[in-house]
């Protein structure tokens, strides 16, 4: 019951819908579309689960007042002020997404300064990580530095005007040497995954139940 | 929002994006109650998301609307999210497999013809490039081929990288460095275009002393 | 006895404080900002292959627009999104927004209401917001049998029956061609599970980060078109027209790339004396 119900689901289910791709027709292309509505409905339901483990999470650092319960609390007035300003909006506009709802206001000068700010530090990183960590010490990380150095001077107008040589080198490595690469590293990956999607479906992979 | 509500608005996010800027110098309270902030706003957002474009719409609306087979119907999916949710509760949390099982295969089971089809299939067809002549075209084409064909090898870990393969492998290598160098560059392009973002909205929106 | 203080000074320069280092850059940045002095940007190839994209739609067609970012990368695509949207409600397309990311999805919405007012476009005839629907992959895949099976109503819960712009639009058939604006894996998702089963045609904006990705894509056919990154976006900004905020970053981005190469030449300066030397 435990281990043998889910192991039949998911076989069914991956199994019916190869089946439907290549029998798109009735009834399979039909209830592949039902199957379709409920897998975006249940996904929607795993995003409380990590909510619910945020929650418990602070509140204990809160209730034993670890180091850092002041900022726990923080983040608990933050997530609940957010969610009363989301009814708040959907209560007086019929939607919290309405551009005068009180919610947009949480999201415009909240979420978004804190979310871009966050990825802008590692703007700094990066510079410092070039100067400290990027060396060539070999052959095949002076290749790795080359590569970079064209590709950025090419990606910014002084590339050309130094000489046109960067551009067009830069539009080379891109479509030719670095292009192989990906290709080749992704078609990898992709077998990879067609891989280990069968042994889900049949049962031999199975750490998504533990 | 009026205009009061946009300068109040301006000025939180300047103080925001400033106490999160201010890492930089070193970590510090302002900064750690921005992150948890953060995490705590953001975590509520998706609660109203979840609500709003997931369990109305789909289920509540779907449930009102609908009459007959499908009124009913949708109460299975309804059911299988709020198992998902079992995982609350110690005794009952083997239940929420159910759940798991159910997107785990349609997952698997979209994955494997998607990858094939969409990805497999047609950039392997796009590598059998012809070579006609000795233009840079064509060169281009060989490098291409070899470049694949190398990465492919290097990736390739069932043997012991010796012989042909290992001759292989040592080529692919070349190209990966190339590759990796060019992610390096387009990253380092991707973080600065951030900072840029930052900058404009700390001089335009909150100082306005750029236009 | 020569050597002793070059050498102290390739020491000092590697045990550099990084935060001189984030000083150099910030100023860096800050200063072509301020002078605000952006040109406009010659187009390669795969921007303006997703500019002939877009310009190879007539009137009334509906272009399908979907937002797969959030602030985290709004300095890059936010600029491509606003120069697509202008390109498509100058030639009279009708648009259709979704997303799948669903913290960036308001971000999609105010620039669609915004360059929607500069056109007098009106919602529900000449755009929609559809919002979004968790599972990106199901998503995907149902709205090539029937959109109105995943999306019954629109993003204010308006359903889609009493939005004009969406009468005759049931599927992929329907939508002439899909223009994604990606900060991640959505990109394959949309190429894997929909280009390749639906035929449906699609360009795509990326963040820099992304663009090397989606080369294969756009060598295989998969994809019409790319626009990687700022620079990528103020090829596009150029090829339409209206220089927006990518072309003005472009001075700054230039400076902070002849930077990072300074580091990296510096650093490895001091890498190699201080390593003749141990």
């Amino acid at each position: 019951m435990k281990r043998t119900v889910p192991l039949v689901i998911t076989f069914l289910t991956g199994f019916f819908l190869i089946v439907a791709f290549f029998i798109p027709h009735e009834p399979f292309g039909e209830l592949e579309q039902r199957l379709l509505v409920w897998f975006a409905i249940v996904s929607g339901f795993t995003m409380l689960l990590g909510v619910d483990n945020l929650i418990r999470s602070h509140a204990k650092r809160i209730a034993r007042t670890d180091t850092g319960w002041g900022h726990s609390i923080a983040l608990l007035v933050g997530l609940v002020v957010t969610v009363v300003v989301g009814a708040i909006g959907f209560a007086r506009f019929g939607s919290p997404f309405h551009m005068q709802s009180p919610f947009m206001f949480v999201y415009t000068y909240v979420i978004v300064p804190l979310q871009g700010t966050m990825f802008a530090l590692l703007a700094f990183f990066i510079a410092s990580a070039s100067y400290r960590a990027f060396r060539a010490r070999n052959t095949i990380a002076t290749l790795l530095l080359v590569s970079a150095i064209i590709v950025m001077l090419g990606r910014v107008p002084i590339g050309a005007a130094i000489s046109d040589f960067f551009p067009a080198a830069q539009e080379w490595i891109m479509d030719v040497p670095q292009l192989a690469a990906k290709r080749g590293i992704q078609i990898g990956a992709a077998l990879g995954a067609v891989s280990m999607s069968l042994r889900i479906i049949l049962g031999i992979e199975r750490s998504y139940l533990s | 929002m009026g205009s009061m509500g946009t300068i109040i608005g301006t000025w939180l996010a300047g103080f925001l994006t400033l106490a999160i800027l201010s890492f930089l110098y070193k970590d510090n309270p302002f900064y750690k109650l921005a992150e948890h902030l953060y995490v705590g706003v953001s975590a509520g957002y998706w609660l109203i998301y979840v609500v709003f474009f997931d369990v109305k719409p789909m289920l509540i609306d779907t449930f009102m609307n609908e009459t007959g087979f499908e009124k009913w119907i949708i109460l299975i999916p309804g059911a299988l999210g709020l198992i998902m949710l079992s995982r609350w509760f110690p005794k009952i949390a083997w239940l929420s497999r159910w759940p798991i099982a159910f997107t785990v295969g349609i997952g698997a089971g979209l994955g494997i013809t998607a990858n094939l089809q969409g990805y497999v299939l047609p950039q392997v067809t796009a590598t059998l490039l012809p070579v006609t002549g000795f233009t840079v075209t064509d060169l281009s084409n060989i490098v291409l081929v070899i470049g694949v064909v190398t990465t492919l090898m290097y990736f390739y870990f069932s043997k012991p990288h010796k012989g042909v393969l290992g001759a292989g492998a040592r080529i692919g290598i070349v190209f990966i460095m190339i590759s990796f160098g060019a992610s390096f560059g387009y990253t380092l392009m991707a973080r600065i275009s951030l900072l840029i973002g930052r900058l404009h909205f700390l001089f335009h929106d909150l100082l306005h002393i750029l236009d | 006895m020569e050597s002793a203080p070059k050498r102290g000074f390739w020491e000092a320069m590697n045990n550099l404080d990084r935060r001189i280092i984030f000083l150099i850059l910030l100023v860096c940045v800050a200063i072509p900002l301020l002078l605000n002095v952006g040109a406009p940007i010659p187009p390669t190839r795969p921007v303006q292959l997703a500019y002939d994209a877009v310009e190879s739609l007539e009137a009334g067609d509906v272009m399908m627009v979907s937002i797969d970012f959030d602030a985290t990368s709004a300095p890059e695509l936010m600029p491509m999104l606003r120069s697509a949207l202008r390109h498509a409600f100058s030639k009279d397309v009708k648009v259709a927004m979704l997303g799948h990311i669903a913290i960036g999805l308001p971000l999609g919405h105010m620039a669609l209401e915004e360059i929607a007012a500069e056109y007098d476009k009106e919602y529900g005839i000449d755009y929609v917001d559809l919002g979004y629907r968790p599972g990106y992959i199901a998503v995907m895949i149902a709205m090539g049998r029937d959109i109105g099976d995943i999306f019954a109503s629109d993003y204010r819960g308006t359903p889609l029956a009493e939005l004009p712009v969406m009468t005759g639009v049931r599927s992929y058939d329907d939508i002439e061609l899909l223009f994604g604006f990606e900060h991640g894996a959505v990109i394959d998702y949309w190429v894997r599970y929909t280009q390749a089963r639906f035929s449906q045609r699609m360009t795509f904006g990326t963040t820099a980060v992304m663009a090397p990705d989606a080369y294969p894509y756009l060598q295989a056919g998969q994809i019409e078109g790319l626009v990687g990154g700022l620079k990528g976006a103020a090829e596009y900004e150029n090829l339409i027209g209206h220089l927006g905020l990518a072309t003005r970053g472009m001075p700054a981005q230039q400076w902070a790339h002849l930077l990072v190469i300074g580091f990296i030449v510096l650093g490895n300066l001091g890498y190699f004396f201080t390593r003749r030397k141990n």
